[in-house]
């Protein structure tokens, strides 16, 4: 970005915090994604909405290219900056507004930290169940961005099941609030619903309204251990068609098994070739009764051990390590390539033979766990960014999975979004008329281009 | 071993996969939410020296000593990141580099770190100044005649947090053998020594209450550990050489130490001296028997005092290079509840860094106050009569915060407090 540009943001907005020197960009020039780096050049943190609106109005008029940032946990390039472009960090818009327990629900800043909305609505009696494994760390701004998910997603669903209300920054400066805190409200068409996973791209969230249930009575975790991979996938696909909706139905394979070991350091069995971790929630008799029949399947299904969680303290523990899966894997290489593929869940046995098989095709190491339950995978290439051609490998083996998932009725991503990773990948996903519509979407909201232009998709 | 980012394995910078994950445990980070300011960030900028995409800078040289290497965010990252091996390697190239020079840092880094803490001899003589500035009365008129006005502005907390020395160091206390059993070298550290001797007098006896015979040599160096967190490791090479050339490993069942800092860094010698052929194997076998006392005591078995009932309600603050740097966390909760009567609370943030880190609260005086204050405002939310803590640095900034904050709470080593209950337990078998 040239100086005189920044200048004048600096004298526009004195009130303003910027980074521009080069030891305080560097730290902003990646997210959580491994292998990808982008130069930033300045950033700046609003403290208000009218802040973000002004800054807004003020690229616009310029032409001037905006990422909007949280914590940067993202995990596909999503937030990475933009050559010549301002940086809108969020980070420090964090407040919690409001509890509202006569309408369940919880209004923040976009900055918040989603464990922190947890805790909020803990306080309050109530329930926020979305919770991606970065929760500790996350924004609610990014989760909304990337719609993520998380653990429970099998039976509670993503962000976007919980986002009853969005104010909006839009690229021409505008704000908008779009949505109500009415559990039914089908007044026009849904634009916040367009807002959620855009990954910034139309428009920017300042502001969210999200709904909050009771808290379940009762909870039990379990966790079951096979010999073989595909037994574990069969236990849930039994699961599902018995009609049982757990909460929670977490895959490991034997890889990140131990690297989690290694970290948590919980008990899980290093010589297992898988683990399902699941847990039901409800009330007490039901919960009981659903533990009793997912143990059961679970033996029919060649588990060798099912062990159920005795205390609160032991399902939480399980629970964190499981959450810590991603960066546990990166003990075993330099570098971890983190995939999101996610097929229906009848083919869940199937695709989890066919990763393990690509990777041994292309002579790579791969670690895969996920959320198994909603037949969201994450296979994760173990290899280091600096071989050239290893990554080539780890590029066709990545295509040959994404080929098969699609193949099987899925999808490239089921929670990260696409970002840069997985652009070359999405028409494969989507098909060129979609993305069409979807530039004409982007188009009608940001004619300039300047809102996160280039990611998801090429204008 | 490695003393420049360049030259350091890369794949250990490589670790860091940036999940972010380490951000909500970094005190500084927390403070000012800006990236430079968290683990992810300073590993960024390590990353960009070591790829040549930047130069060791003023900046940089002054964001890793804003660091109070507490290493909160080694104890978070799930993919393993050696932090505190990073940290060392980073002040130790800004030192190299000299970008941080000037006049003043230089005297008083050459006068403290390789004047002083290479010196025992020496430091005692300054203790008994110390010692004498407190007993002649001299801090006395000091204070009565508000001469701190006279000190420049961000020195004048400092008089206050003046340390008191003692009136009799470790080796007045202590006798060179004592207690039978297992054979153990008792460290007394340096700072200990001075200003909190009765620690070690505390740790000695509860050695020996606990079958060890225990040997304490009388003039020890400075384990290195200030000069490894602070740029100078071939400082703290010398010394670790002067340490093994005084206790041989061999000669012992463990080696003994009560000061957390001291502790995580003591643990380190086989990695400082692996390229030295003279003393590696010997750094080696002292690394695995370097123990810190409430390690020791749970690994042979801790003998419950029958004092009887005294009580006390206690908190426990965790010391950071107890808990993040050497994962000793139960430990020390198990000596405490060792002690008849004691009733151990809970600290909020029992792991958060109380902003002593070596001598960050001298460096960082701003930063430093704010966490003490955050520590101390969880301390009177316990209502306990005595925080325990086992760190020199913790217990005299603790002390510190607590008196300015008018809590009658005190501070005291968990080894202390169970050396009084066995102390009491003498007392009571030697009563008719």
């Amino acid at each position: 970005m040239n100086t005189d540009l920044r200048e004048s943001l600096q004298r526009e907005f004195p009130h303003l915090e910027f980074l521009h020197e080069k030891e305080d960009l560097i730290p902003y020039s990646f997210d959580g994604t491994a292998a990808h780096y982008s130069q930033a050049e300045l950033v700046v943190f609003p403290k208000t909405t009218e802040d973000v609106s002004r800054l807004v109005r003020f690229a616009s008029d310029r032409s001037v290219p905006i990422v909007t940032r949280g914590s940067g946990s993202g995990l596909s390039g999503g937030s990475l900056p933009i050559p010549g472009g301002l940086i809108v960090c969020l980070s420090k818009m964090d407040r919690i507004l409001e509890v509202d327990t006569k309408n369940l629900c919880l209004r923040a800043e976009a900055g918040a930290i989603t464990a922190q909305i947890a805790q909020a609505a803990d306080a309050a009696g109530l329930f926020y169940p979305p919770d991606p494994g970065s929760m500790r760390i996350s924004t609610i701004g990014g989760n909304i961005a990337e719609n993520s998910g998380g653990l429970r997603g099998l039976k509670y669903g993503v962000t976007r099941d919980y986002v009853m209300g969005l104010e909006v920054v839009l690229a021409s400066g505008e704000v908008i609030f779009t949505g109500s805190k009415c559990v039914k409200d089908v007044a026009g068409y849904s634009l916040r619903d367009l807002f959620i996973g855009s990954e910034g791209t139309l428009g920017i969230v300042t502001q969210v309204v999200l709904k909050l249930i009771p808290k379940p009575q009762a909870r039990r975790t379990l966790l079951a251990i096979y010999n073989k991979m595909e037994d574990a996938a069969e236990t849930v696909s039994a699961i599902i068609a018995a009609k049982i909706i757990p909460c929670t139905l977490e895959f490991l394979d034997a890889m990140t098994i131990n690297s989690v070991e290694d970290y948590a350091k919980v008990g899980l069995p290093r010589d297992a070739a898988a683990i399902l971790l699941m847990e039901t929630d409800g009330p007490s008799g039901a919960v009981e009764d659903e533990a009793a029949k997912m143990a059961d399947l679970a033996r029919q299904h060649h588990a060798r051990e099912v062990k159920i969680a005795q205390t609160a303290e032991e399902s939480f523990q399980l629970a964190e390590a499981r959450r810590a899966a991603f960066s546990a894997l990166a003990r075993v290489a330099p570098t971890t390539i983190l995939e999101d593929a996610t097929v229906p869940r009848s083919e869940l046995a199937r695709t989890v033979k066919f990763i393990q098989e690509t990777a041994d095709r292309y002579g790579l190491k791969v670690g895969t766990f996920g959320h198994m339950g909603d037949g969201n995978l994450h296979p994760t290439f173990l290899t280091n960014e600096k071989n050239e051609e290893e990554m080539h490998r780890v590029e066709s083996a990545m295509k040959d999975i994404f080929d098969f998932a699609v193949g099987l009725g899925g999808t490239i991503t089921g929670e990260h979004g696409v970002g840069v990773a997985k652009k070359p990948f999405l028409a494969k996903a989507l098909g060129d008329l979609n993305i069409s519509v979807m530039r004409q979407v982007k188009k009608s909201f940001d004619p300039k281009g300047i809102l996160n232009p280039g990611k998801i998709f090429d204008l | 071993m490695s003393d420049s980012l360049r030259s350091l394995n890369y794949l250990d910078l490589q670790q860091c996969m940036h999940c972010g994950m380490c951000l909500p445990t970094c005190p500084t980070y927390t403070e000012t939410q800006n990236e430079r300011n968290g683990p992810r960030g300073r590993i960024s900028l390590m990353r960009a020296i070591a790829d040549g995409r930047l130069d060791v800078t003023k900046t940089f040289g002054e964001e890793m000593y804003f660091c109070l290497g507490c290493l909160a965010c080694e104890t978070a990252c799930p993919a393993g990141v050696q932090y505190g091996h990073l940290f060392e390697t980073a002040r130790a190239e800004i030192e190299h580099s000299a970008v941080l020079a000037n006049p003043k840092r230089n005297a008083i880094r050459s006068t403290l770190l390789k004047g002083l803490f290479t010196r025992p001899r020496l430091l005692r003589f300054v203790g008994r100044l110390l010692w004498l500035y407190r007993a002649s009365g001299a801090q006395a008129i000091f204070r009565g005649l508000k001469l701190n006005r006279l000190l420049p502005e961000k020195l004048r907390g400092l008089e206050a947090q003046t340390p008191v020395a003692q009136a009799k160091f470790s080796h007045e206390l202590i006798p060179p053998v004592m207690g039978q059993g297992r054979k153990v070298a008792l460290l007394t550290g340096c700072v200990q020594d001075i200003v909190l001797a009765d620690v070690n007098r505390d740790t000695a006896e509860v050695l020996a209450a606990n079958g060890c015979e225990v040997h304490t040599p009388p003039v020890q160096p400075c384990c290195g550990s200030l000069h490894a967190h602070n740029g100078e490791p071939d400082t703290a090479r010398l010394l670790a050489r002067r340490m093994l050339d005084l206790i041989n490993p061999a000669d012992y069942d463990a080696i003994i130490t009560n000061a957390a800092g001291c502790g995580s860094h003591l643990k380190t010698y086989g990695r400082l001296l692996a390229d030295d052929p003279a003393y590696r194997e010997r750094a080696e076998a002292w690394s695995a028997k370097l123990k810190d006392v409430h390690e020791w005591l749970d690994l042979i078995g801790l003998r419950k005092p029958q004092s009887p009932e005294n009580p006390c309600k206690v908190t426990y603050h965790e010391a950071c290079h107890l808990c993040h740097g050497q994962k000793i966390t139960k430990q020390p909760r198990s000596v405490l509840k060792a002690i008849p009567g004691l009733e151990l609370t809970e600290l909020g943030e029992s792991t958060w860094c109380c902003g002593s880190a070596g001598i960050y609260n001298i460096t960082q005086p701003e930063m430093s106050a704010k966490l003490l204050k955050r520590k101390v405002d969880h301390i009177g939310k316990t209502g306990a009569d005595v925080v325990a803590a086992a760190n020199p640095g913790c217990h005299l900034q603790i002390a510190n915060g607590l008196r300015e904050a008018g809590s009658d709470a005190t501070v005291a080593h968990p080894i202390s407090l169970l050396a009084q209950a066995y102390r009491t337990e003498r007392d009571r078998s030697a009563a008719p």
